[in-house]
């Protein structure tokens, strides 16, 4: 179980000012991918974002591009998860593919502020910040398997050693 | 109960019947990717495998920063060059071709009935032909060249039917702003789009195009139009391989039906800094803007540039406005050349550039500058998207970019047509 503190964000945090279009092909390093996290949305961000910390949104969380780094510069910035009212699509997958976790739960959306200190309980589906303690839905079996592996890449790998035996 | 198109698509890949909501491992019948195809090296690699499964189902397309902008560039298209090289993989463009989505389209690989995954969020465009096509991620993108399989989640499906005539001066761009203003950037979020009514089945492929590939602005995992005659007659002799129309039954199950009637719709524009701040362009009319835009995957194709010509011929780009032009693929330009519409556009003095995603992304060929406003006829006008935080995007149809263009400040096109 982890403490971290709360970023909150508003409705529809789109790609490019989570990670500019600017940069996806030139950074690849994930000290400098974390530097840019966010740049165009609170460039406050990046500069005091600690490890653990857990970024809160409104709806469509991510909706835009297809690019990864808007998942993995978050991750590699030290955020342990992202909870959100929903999430994109392509986002929600790139997310649990890097073996960050998503979680939707409203509830715990509409109760926090930035500033707040948000625990996330991973087992029992629970999310508990100071106002109250608030369930999230458990992830689809068929990503499960990817978190627990720690990603995608190690999933497949696994996956491709059993296929060989 | 009937199916839908993406029921019956993934049922078909899975093997067995399936319902939305469920979810399948299937394999993809093609697998695009473009310049991030360097970085689903980088995780390939990571895999301790030494080849890909299934090389002749990838296809690369180099497009984002074409001629190569600066050194890093360069390196990442020459790590897919001596890749492909090296893996034996058949179908890599290389600069000289075009946008992804225009050149996978040309090339006959987006095919009624076949599954598509790629690593661009604008991979839905091949439903205009009745693929199912999902964008996804360069991760994934690895783990499929490895496995040669993917897991989908069954999409529940969203039918717009649209009725009406296209009225003088407003286009399919016009409609899906329109559409995307009236739902939200995530109204189809996990779903399928299906395209229906009679004056979508009127639109030219161009046109359909333009709505499958900003259903991805509506958050779906896909778009579709059922494939015609005209579809098959596009598809003669560019298709690669054989494929099988599928369609929605007539009595299959979607999620809801939304109705629209264009016959008096007027011209949208897309304001800053979301792709569902939809307005009339007559609300906005008389806003000044520094660069016009006319071109990439969503509106870079013949009818799209002939628009265009038809409203500069003949007339000047105003002084305080600079024009970009960028044909979706080299087939386009060599037609366009041809058939003199890139003249009337250069001696109007717009600057031709070469096919690719140029600005849009905001990588190079045209970045803003703080304080600066794009109108564009591109599919995202998120903040800071093609350059500078504190610009801003504003996007239409090729008619109303080249209008105000014209005119030096955002104008009505329908007093150009």
């Amino acid at each position: 179980m982890n403490k971290g503190k709360v970023w909150k964000y508003g409705d529809d945090v789109n790609t490019d000012v989570i990670f500019p279009g600017k940069y996806t092909y030139n950074l690849m390093e994930p000290a400098e991918m974390a530097r840019h996290a966010l740049e165009d949305l609170d460039p406050s961000f990046a500069k005091n974002v600690k490890s653990g910390d857990v970024i809160v949104a409104g709806k469509n969380f991510g909706c835009g591009s297809s690019r990864e780094q808007a998942a993995a510069s978050l991750k590699y910035a030290g955020v342990q998860a992202v909870v959100a009212k929903s999430f994109a699509r392509i986002y929600f997958r790139n997310a649990i593919n890097l073996g960050l976790p998503v979680l939707q739960c409203p509830e715990a959306v509409d109760n926090v502020n930035t500033g707040d200190e948000m625990e996330i309980d991973f087992a029992r589906g629970e999310i508990k910040t100071g106002k109250g303690v608030y369930k999230f839905p458990p992830l689809p079996d068929s990503v499960i398997g990817i978190l627990e592996a720690g990603g995608l890449i190690e999933y497949t790998k696994k996956k491709l050693e059993e296929t060989r035996k | 109960m009937g199916k839908t198109f993406s029921e019956k698509i993934l049922g078909l890949k899975a093997g067995k019947e399936v319902v939305a909501g469920e979810v399948v491992t299937v394999a993809p019948d093609y697998i695009l990717s473009h310049d991030n195809a360097s970085a689903i090296i980088q995780e390939f690699k990571k895999f301790g495998i030494k080849d890909v499964r299934a090389p002749e189902k990838i296809v690369i397309v180099l497009d984002h920063i074409v001629p190569a902008a600066d050194e890093k560039y360069a390196q990442n298209h020459k790590i897919i060059r001596e890749f492909v090289a090296e893996q034996k993989i058949p179908n890599f463009f290389d600069i000289n071709c075009g946008v992804c989505h225009q050149v996978f389209s040309e090339r006959g690989f987006a095919l009624p009935g076949k599954l598509i995954v790629g690593s661009d969020s604008h991979t839905p465009s091949y439903g205009a032909f009745g693929a199912f096509s999902a964008g996804i991620g360069r991760t994934e993108a690895a783990s499929v060249w490895a496995t040669d399989e993917i897991w989908l989640r069954v999409p529940e499906t969203i039918r717009i039917e649209i009725d009406g005539r296209l009225p003088r001066g407003v286009y399919a761009k016009d409609v899906i702003l329109k559409i995307i203003g009236d739902g939200g950037s995530d109204i189809a979020d996990y779903k399928a789009v299906e395209f229906a009514g009679k004056a979508a089945k009127k639109f030219s492929l161009a046109s359909r195009f333009v709505l499958a590939n900003m259903s991805a602005e509506m958050g779906a995992k896909n778009g579709y139009f059922e494939p015609d005659e005209e579809t098959l007659a596009w598809l003669k002799g560019r298709a690669r391989a054989t494929f099988e129309v599928i369609k929605s039954d007539p009595d299959a199950e979607y999620k809801s039906i939304l109705n629209y009637d264009i016959s008096d719709l007027a011209p949208q524009l897309a304001c800053p800094h979301t792709v569902d701040n939809v307005k009339p362009v007559t609300e906005v009319e008389g806003k000044k803007f520094h660069q016009g835009v006319i071109g990439t995957c969503t509106n870079g194709r013949l009818e799209d540039l002939e628009v265009a010509a038809k409203i500069f011929k003949g007339k000047k780009v105003h002084p305080g406005v600079r024009v970009l032009v960028l044909p979706a693929s080299w087939e386009v330009y060599r037609e366009a050349l041809k058939k003199g519409t890139l003249a009337v556009l250069a001696e109007a003095g717009c600057v031709i550039l070469n096919p690719g995603c140029g600005p849009c992304l905001g990588a190079h060929e045209g970045i803003l500058a703080p304080g600066e406003i794009a109108l564009s006829t591109s599919n995202r006008n998120f903040k800071g998207r093609m350059g500078s935080r504190d610009s801003e995007i504003y996007l239409a149809s090729p008619a109303t970019v080249a209008a105000s263009s014209l005119a030096g400040k955002i104008t009505d096109p329908r007093k150009y047509t």
